[in-house]
């Protein structure tokens, strides 16, 4: 497949038939919270569009975010966007090794300068730079390298997006986002531990059709991560009545009421859960009766513990209250004390006025 | 400083300072009153004071009739918001959770949305509260710094409250961390400053009931 195609002439050579394009374009559009009336625009932007070159880097990760992806339903619309684009370099999933994909990836750069998408999971260390290496480059090293050349970048991942589990303290390697080291290209954080595969998908029909999309301060695409996992959820209305399942296995969990208690995340997370779901639409954790872990948010690790609600004290304040009140009790009565003494000695100064001071005084 | 590590400073050791500087001085400050005492009473006692100090304690939560005619807006308006700060600081389930994770003890919480519109109208009342000490001559008056400032200290959890339950604005976590800062900052100023007659009330109280009481008439 030569890289100079149209979009629409690949899926031509491919024997997907215009009806197939079009459902596919529908359900795009569905996906990118767009109108209905969008989808003759997807269509003629996805026809024109030329099979992008993307290179993928893995940094430091779990091999999650490619899991999620790949383990995703085969004839989904990401299943048609990995066929659409041409993926020159993956270490994971690549055939080539060694040397040699290391040579596909530097001719992929070469060829497509300035105009591939540069997709990366995994954070990046910045202490010493033998934390983690591909052919003996460094990670900092090939990500300036291939970033330098990239017309947009995709952090994948809350590692690329935010740091990640890496990034948690006490942080050994230094590791850092895409985002702390770069600023000078457009990037697009699509987090999640791991990110749902439509929503990758979706942002990089995106990218195909629209550019980049419209973005929060994060740097999340508005479409997937526009609102919190709470507002969609379909505990909400439990969370209202002030129903709350008080342990995992209780009257309140097999009624399936709100999971704030034990600890749920998803006031303050944003992500696309709630709707999209995982696994072909199946569920999502808070449906399968675990509260969401806010693992679209920055620094999701180190907020205090999973199942921990989020208002709650993170240290020992029965210590606190315990301590301070014996303090008080000890401070109270020296103050108090002294406050008598004082007035004591007021009492024994105090000098009786008399008629004659008064008249003397007049 | 992420607005994670803001959040954890929030909920950790400034929560842990708020609480000491808050337990450690209403206990000073009411050992103090009570140890400083009164002066032994030498007359022959006409009633029991105690019963007199327990009878006020509770009767001067009701306003009497004369006292509703000549300042009901005061009475009304200051009922509405403390009943409003009761509610929802005591029933809205998180508020719940960490009374229940610091001192153990736990109650059932009232729906969101009634907590919610309960909180509307206490920033209703403060506000009219505000507006009546400023219009009022007399109020404006008597009022000095302290009592525009812990009216501010008042008014800013319940507002910060709203606007982190709706996520208005900044990103959620930075919402709560705002709104428990507000706190904090209530919980320090709470036993140095005219807040901490929530506490002294009802030794005031006692003391006007007992002295009455041992007299044998009633307050
Ligand atoms: S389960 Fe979590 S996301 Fe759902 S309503 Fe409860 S707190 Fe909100």
């Amino acid at each position: 497949m030569k890289n100079d195609q149209t979009l629409g002439e690949i899926l031509r050579q491919q024997g997907i038939s215009r009806r197939g394009f079009l459902k596919f374009c529908v359900a795009t559009a569905s996906l990118l919270a767009l109108p209905p009336g969008m989808v003759p625009a997807i269509a003629a932007a996805l026809e024109k569009a030329r099979r992008p070159s993307v290179i993928w880097l893995s940094f430091q990760e779990c091999t999650g975010c490619t899991e999620s992806l790949t383990r995703s339903d085969a004839a989904s619309i990401e299943d048609l966007i990995f066929n659409t684009i041409s993926l020159d370099y993956h270490h994971t999933l690549q055939a080539a090794s060694g040397t040699g994909a290391e040579d596909a990836r530097e001719s992929a750069m070469k060829e497509n300068w300035g105009k591939y998408v540069l997709v990366v999971d995994g954070s990046i260390p910045t202490g010493n730079p033998g934390y983690s290496t591909i052919a003996g480059i460094s990670n900092v090293e090939m990500l300036m390298e291939a970033a330098a050349g990239a017309a947009a970048i995709v952090a994948v991942g809350s590692c690329a997006s935010f740091g990640g589990i890496p990034h948690a303290s006490p942080n050994p390697t230094g590791a850092v986002s895409v985002t702390d080291l770069i600023s000078d290209k457009p990037i697009v954080n699509v987090p999640g531990c791991p990110p749902i595969p439509v929503v990758i998908a979706g942002v990089l029909t995106h990218f195909l059709t629209f550019g980049i999309p419209e973005l929060d301060e994060l740097h999340r695409p508005l479409a997937f991560y526009g609102k919190s996992i709470h507002d969609r959820c379909y505990r909400r209305p439990f969370y209202d009545k002030g129903l709350f399942a008080e342990s995992f296995d209780d009257e309140g969990a097999k009624k399936g009421w709100c999971l704030y208690k034990l600890g749920c995340k998803g006031p303050t997370t944003y992500n696309a859960c709630a709707t999209t779901k995982w696994n072909q639409g199946t569920s999502f954790p808070i449906q399968s009766g675990h509260p969401c872990l806010g693992c679209s948010q920055p620094d999701f690790w180190d907020a205090g513990g999973f199942y921990h609600a989020l208002s709650i004290p993170t240290e020992d304040t029965a210590r606190t209250v315990l301590y301070g009140a014996a303090t008080g009790v000890a401070a109270g009565l020296a103050l108090g004390g002294l406050n008598r003494a004082r007035k004591a000695h007021a009492a024994r100064k105090h000098e009786k006025v008399t008629i004659n001071d008064l008249e003397k005084g007049g | 400083m992420t607005e994670t590590e803001f959040l954890l400073w929030v909920r950790g050791p400034a929560f842990q300072i708020a609480t000491a500087i808050f337990v450690v001085g209403i206990i000073v400050r009411i050992l103090e009153i009570l140890i400083l005492g009164r002066k032994p009473n030498l007359a022959e006692a006409r009633g029991s004071a105690v019963a007199g100090g327990f009878r006020t304690i509770i009767t001067r939560t009701w306003p009497d009739s004369g006292t509703f005619k000549r300042s009901g807006f005061t009475l009304i308006a200051g009922y509405v918001f403390h009943t409003g700060l009761f509610v929802t600081i005591l029933l809205f389930a998180p508020h719940i959770l960490v009374i229940d994770e610091v001192l153990g003890i736990g109650w059932p919480a009232l729906p969101t949305p009634v907590v919610d519109a309960t909180a509307v109208i206490t920033i209703i009342a403060l506000v009219v509260v505000l507006l009546h000490r400023i219009k009022d001559p007399v109020l404006r008056f008597l009022s000095r710094f302290q009592d525009y400032f812990v009216w501010f200290l008042t008014i800013l959890p319940v507002i910060t409250g709203y606007v982190a339950f709706h996520r208005i604005g900044l990103p959620p976590p930075t919402l709560i961390a705002i709104h428990i800062l507000s706190v904090e900052l209530l919980m320090i100023a709470f036993p140095f400053t005219k807040l901490a007659h929530a506490f002294t009330l009802f030794i005031s109280r006692w003391y006007n009931g007992a002295i009455a009481g041992y007299r044998g008439v009633n307050s």
